[in-house]
């Protein structure tokens, strides 16, 4: 555990030590400080209808869900900049000649950069709750469903981290591991556009594959253990197929 | 203290090295010598176990590389051909990085990397980031990683290159000083590093250990025979037959390194001065004794001929203990 943290802290440090962090913080904020108040907004709007009218309005299900909605869309762009340099970066300078010889196992390497990564990634959703916190200002949303959604962002974040990782071990050029990444990425997007119009059997198993599908209930504030389950198995299989893919790189020297 | 029984590598149909064997006693530095792509750095990656072998069984201070690779790991410092450094950490970050992957205490570590700064001379440097140090200091930072954990074994792969000539002489005196408590691999191809710092050598070629011996050893066993170099103004006579008819003399040969004619080289047999006897025999005959002088085989030539030809039948016959060590003063 000891040498988790040395190598989770060394990736977080050198992510920071460049100007890469705050680029893609600064990516991710901005994209979503539009969307936050495009739907800000209306809802401001509406409600000001709604007043006339009557009518319920909720911060919840008609801000912060759409919010958090679009927000997984920024995130999938913005991810493979944070992976695509994990392994490939340090195979192409020949640091992975330290670690592999080090008295570290491949799991703990793994493990990580996997934790390195996703700290990056909670560090940029802990910015954006500088947005939710003015609602809480001028407004009173709940906050279980908030702590819902910021979950399934991890849990979908951390299903992006280790494909990332998996690919990013494949090869030792950077912008490759960016490229393939973010396209696999599109893919597990854009595969569940087909869901409504793919038929019985094959409609559930794309909007099943597609990893941003099973993040609207968590954007909606409800826990739902199949999409937990889902996303917990994607990374653990993620991180397997690094592994396997780190050992398969060893042998092949 | 590192042993390496029958291993080979292969990728695909590509075999980089082929059913190598060698022992390192404790204390020890051996060199490791080829040209490039011989496979100095396979085998290299095999024993710190980045790589494992195709075929056979590499040991570290007791410890199975492949079958226990954390605990040999533990006991190995490596430095690999391009010092593995972070550009984005200090000096200072790095190697404490280091000691902590490396196992090193957390009470001990600031001590540590403060000693293995001052011992490989990159103390100014501390703060600088590892990304703008030149070549020299790369290196030295490099070879300070490899120490930080008191390594019983240190492997180091070609650890002078791009060293200016002091930091060079400063390195060699730092892994000379590092051998008794460490027992120390080099690869190099820097001959005279050998010759100055390593107490054995191994010659490795396409794969193969071509010779293992002390590098004086080496050239005298390379030898052969006592070689004498003569150059005789024979004024239009053919002294060849006048030379092999001297006693003790065993073979005459015209020298081949300059074409001169009236120059040949002249073997005796092993431990015989002959050179009273031909300088008397020439002088009798009223020819001109032009030059006289025993032949020395240099670590370099030893080196271009046992990667370049099998080693001559008569050495092989040549037992460790008879060759004569001789100090041949390597060229720098």
């Amino acid at each position: 555990m000891r040498n988790v943290a040395a190598i989770a802290q060394r990736e977080l440090r050198s992510y920071f030590a460049s100007p890469m962090a705050y680029i893609i913080i600064g990516f991710f904020m901005l994209p979503f400080g539009v969307f936050f108040f495009l739907y800000l907004r209306s809802f401001v709007s509406q409600s000001m209808q709604m007043a006339q009218f009557g009518g319920a309005m909720n911060l919840n299900q008609q801000v912060i869900r759409y919010v958090l909605q679009n927000a997984s869309v920024i995130i999938l762009f913005i991810m493979p900049m944070i992976t695509m340099r994990t392994y490939s970066e340090e195979k192409r300078s020949g640091t992975i000649e330290l670690l592999l010889t080090s008295p570290v196992s491949d799991a703990e390497i793994i493990l990580g950069k996997f934790i390195g990564a996703l700290g990056l990634y909670a560090a940029m959703l802990a910015v954006t709750l500088l947005y939710i916190g003015i609602l809480f200002v001028w407004g009173r949303p709940e906050w279980k469903p908030l702590v819902a959604g910021y979950l399934g962002l991890l849990l979908m974040g951390g299903a992006f981290v280790s494909i990332g990782l998996l690919i990013s071990s494949t090869t030792n050029n950077q912008i490759v591991a960016g490229v393939v990444t973010f396209v696999v990425f599109l893919m597990l997007w854009i595969i569940g556009w087909f869901a409504d119009s793919a038929g019985p059997v094959i409609g559930p198993i794309t909007s099943f594959l597609s990893i941003t599908e099973h993040f609207d209930d968590f954007a909606k504030g409800i826990i739902d253990t199949k999409h937990v389950i889902y996303y917990l198995s994607l990374i653990t299989l993620g991180l397997f197929l690094t592994s396997k893919s780190v050992d398969t790189e060893r042998w092949r020297g | 203290m590192i042993e390496v029984q029958h291993v080979s590598k292969r990728y695909g149909r590509v075999t980089a090295v082929d059913d190598v064997s060698f022992r390192v006693e404790p204390g020890e530095i051996l060199g490791f010598l080829g040209p490039n792509g011989a496979g100095k750095t396979t085998t290299m990656r095999i024993l710190t176990g980045y790589m494992p072998a195709s075929e056979g069984r590499a040991t570290v201070a007791g410890y199975d590389v492949f079958t226990h690779p954390i605990e040999a790991k533990r006991r190995t410092g490596y430095l690999p051909e391009t010092p593995p450094l972070y550009p984005d950490m200090t000096v200072r970050e790095y190697l404490d990085f280091v000691a902590r992957i490396k196992g090193v205490p957390s009470g001990e570590r600031r001590t540590r990397v403060d000693t293995v700064m001052q011992r490989t001379h990159v103390d100014d440097m501390a703060s600088r980031h590892c990304g703008k140090l030149s070549k020299g200091y790369r290196q030295r930072v490099g070879l300070a990683q490899a120490i930080i954990h008191n390594p019983d074994v240190l492997i180091l792969d070609e650890p002078t290159a791009g060293l200016d000539p002091k930091q060079i002489i400063e390195t060699r005196d730092l892994i000379r000083s590092l051998a008794g408590n460490h027992t120390i691999v080099l690869s190099t191809h820097i001959l005279p590093e050998v010759a100055q710092t390593c107490q054995r050598v191994v010659i490795i070629n396409k794969g193969r250990v071509v010779a293992v011996d002390t590098p004086d050893n080496l050239t005298a066993r390379l030898r052969g025979a006592e070689t004498l170099y003569v150059q005789v103004d024979a004024a239009g006579a053919d002294p060849a037959a006048a030379l092999a008819a001297v006693p003790g003399v065993t073979r005459v040969a015209p020298a081949d390194q300059r074409p001169t004619p009236g120059a040949f080289e002249v073997e005796s047999e092993r431990g015989r001065d002959v050179r009273r006897e031909l300088a008397h025999t020439i002088v009798t005959r009223g020819w001109g004794l032009l030059e006289l002088r025993p032949m020395r085989m240099s670590l370099e030539e030893v080196f271009l001929q046992v990667t370049t030809e099998e080693l001559p039948p008569e050495t092989h016959a040549l037992s460790e203990g008879e060759a004569r060590v001789e100090g041949e003063a390597p060229r720098a």
